[in-house]
């Protein structure tokens, strides 16, 4: 179970988390949602390490993960950045077998190889993509790439932001519809940040609403429709009118 | 403020300024040379960052090196020939070209051509989120980026030095044996005699100084980018401005030392 409570970080004199409080429950899929500039990212990336909390504590499985030892921390996560992230010095199968190359997951070069392709086949990429560098793919493919790079090494924890953001319709269901079947299928526990609502449909169990620096809402993804909270409903229909102010 | 007082101001708060900058570098140095003891390493990364560094910049060292010790033949003959001076032109040449032109010119030379590709590619990576993924791929960027490149510049760069010296007075033997008249088998006779080891050790040391600042330069201010291509172009221009300077001041330390 991932914990996070009265997390607190500022950047400068802009204060982006004021005391989130959120539990991610083993194997389940929670959304967080929330407008631009909300410190979504920054709340993913806070526990995950790459960002350090003001004030605080997160917690995996009970420890804290600032005091996690950090190789072992890390094993347990995949994630799925929101351009990618693909190195473009290294073709397609080298990406994905990233963590299967070095390290303590380190395997045979063969193995590693076949075991990216299927992890890109698992993706709908075929194997000739895998001698391809990043730059020579579609946005699509290179997030899909990135999906494969998250799963290849089969991590407890899955993290995914903006899974579909600058995707076309299609693309994107395809997207969401692999997360949540990986998701299922891996039995992980899996934090996405999205503003996509059809994404939220798709991926959660659960939902939480981050504004104004705190958890808004959080609840199981059926009861979000009903939830009664006037910041949620103006978000999730995206109106213009309502408390969230649309010049912020 | 006291307007009597804000030059002083300014001038304190650009010396602090100074002072914060180089503190960060030398805890950055500090922290990446600490690497080299801690496994795992990246042998791959390292040969990669040799060829790139040493390898690929052989032509730009060669051809600067080559034109450099012609010209320097010319001046020399040129300016010696105010006092009857001319026959020194084989060992000015050489002593100019070991003990400080190969190694500035190199060094100049590799902050040009390294230091800005490796501060572009690095901050590139930041700012598209390559080091993050890095990081969650249990990968450390220092141990990954920085150290490979920062020992291939330690210890290729005093090669090209050297390849470089022996390119720079080829340059003046042939300007002085083809346009100034001077005997070949004398000209090579004179420029080895000159030459003491001591020489030879002094530009080889400027070259690995100057090969740990280029790479370390471009390391350092791509790590430090800001978020777009603004953020990559302002890493690269500062990495070649500070590593140039560096690399004179080194150069004026490091000749202190040796002579």
């Amino acid at each position: 179970m991932i914990r996070l409570e009265g997390v607190h970080k500022a950047f400068g004199s802009n204060r982006v988390l004021r005391g989130v409080d959120l539990e991610i429950a083993k194997g389940t899929s929670m959304v967080i949602i929330g407008g631009s500039g909300t410190g979504k990212s920054v709340l993913l990336k806070s526990v995950l390490g790459l960002v350090r909390h003001d004030s605080g504590t997160i917690t995996l499985d009970g420890q804290d993960v600032t005091t996690a030892e950090r190789d072992a921390f890390l094993a347990r996560f995949g994630m799925l950045f929101q351009g990618g992230a693909l190195f473009d010095s290294l073709p397609v199968w080298q990406n994905v077998a990233f963590r299967l190359l070095r390290g303590s997951l380190k395997r045979p070069k063969a193995e590693a190889r076949e075991i990216a392709i299927e992890k890109l086949r698992r993706v709908g990429l075929k194997p000739d993509v895998a001698d391809l560098y990043p730059a020579e793919l579609s946005g699509g493919m290179q997030k899909r790439v990135g999906l494969a790079r998250a799963i290849a090494a089969e991590p407890e924890i899955i993290f995914f932001d903006e899974p579909t953001t600058g995707l076309d319709p299609i693309m994107s269901g395809v997207i969401n519809a692999l997360i949540r079947e990986i998701v299922t299928e891996m039995g992980a526990t899996a934090m996405t940040i999205t503003h996509d609502m059809t994404s939220v449909r798709a991926i959660a169990d659960n939902v939480a609403m981050l504004h104004g620096g705190v958890i808004q809402w959080a609840g199981p993804v059926a009861q979000m429709d009903a939830s009664g909270d006037p910041h949620l409903d103006q978000f999730i229909h995206g109106r213009a009118e309502g408390p969230i102010e649309a010049v912020r | 403020m006291n307007p009597v007082l804000a030059p002083l101001a300014a001038i304190g708060r650009s010396t602090l300024a100074l002072l914060a900058a180089i503190g960060s570098v030398a805890i950055y140095a500090a922290q990446t040379l600490s690497h080299l003891f801690r496994p795992p390493y990246y042998p791959r990364e390292f040969l990669t960052a040799l060829m790139t560094i040493g390898y690929f910049s052989l032509p730009v060292v060669g051809l600067t090196a080559l034109f450099t010790g012609g010209a320097l033949a010319l001046q020399i003959y040129s300016g010696g020939a105010r006092f009857n001076a001319e026959a020194v032109v084989p060992q000015i040449v050489a002593i100019g070209m070991v003990r400080e032109l190969g190694p500035v010119l190199v060094g100049l030379m590799i902050a040009a051509r390294v230091t800005s590709s490796v501060a572009a590619e690095i901050a590139t990576m930041k700012v598209t989120e390559q080091i993050d993924a890095l990081v969650t791929l249990s990968t450390h960027p220092m141990k990954y980026l920085t150290l490979p490149r920062v020992m291939a510049g330690l210890l290729v760069v005093p090669v090209l030095v050297g390849v470089g010296d022996v390119i720079g007075i080829m340059g003046g033997y042939l300007v002085g044996t083809e346009r100034l008249g001077f005997n070949a088998a004398t000209y090579l006779t004179n420029t080895v005699d000159f030459l003491e080891a001591r020489d030879v050790a002094s530009s080889l040391a400027k070259g690995a100084a100057f090969g740990f600042i280029a790479t370390l330069m471009g390391c350092y201010y791509g790590m430090r980018s800001d978020r777009g291509a603004q953020g990559v172009g302002a890493a690269t221009k500062s990495s070649v401005v500070a590593a140039a300077v560096m690399i004179l001041a080194a150069n004026y330390l490091l000749t202190e030392l040796f002579f």
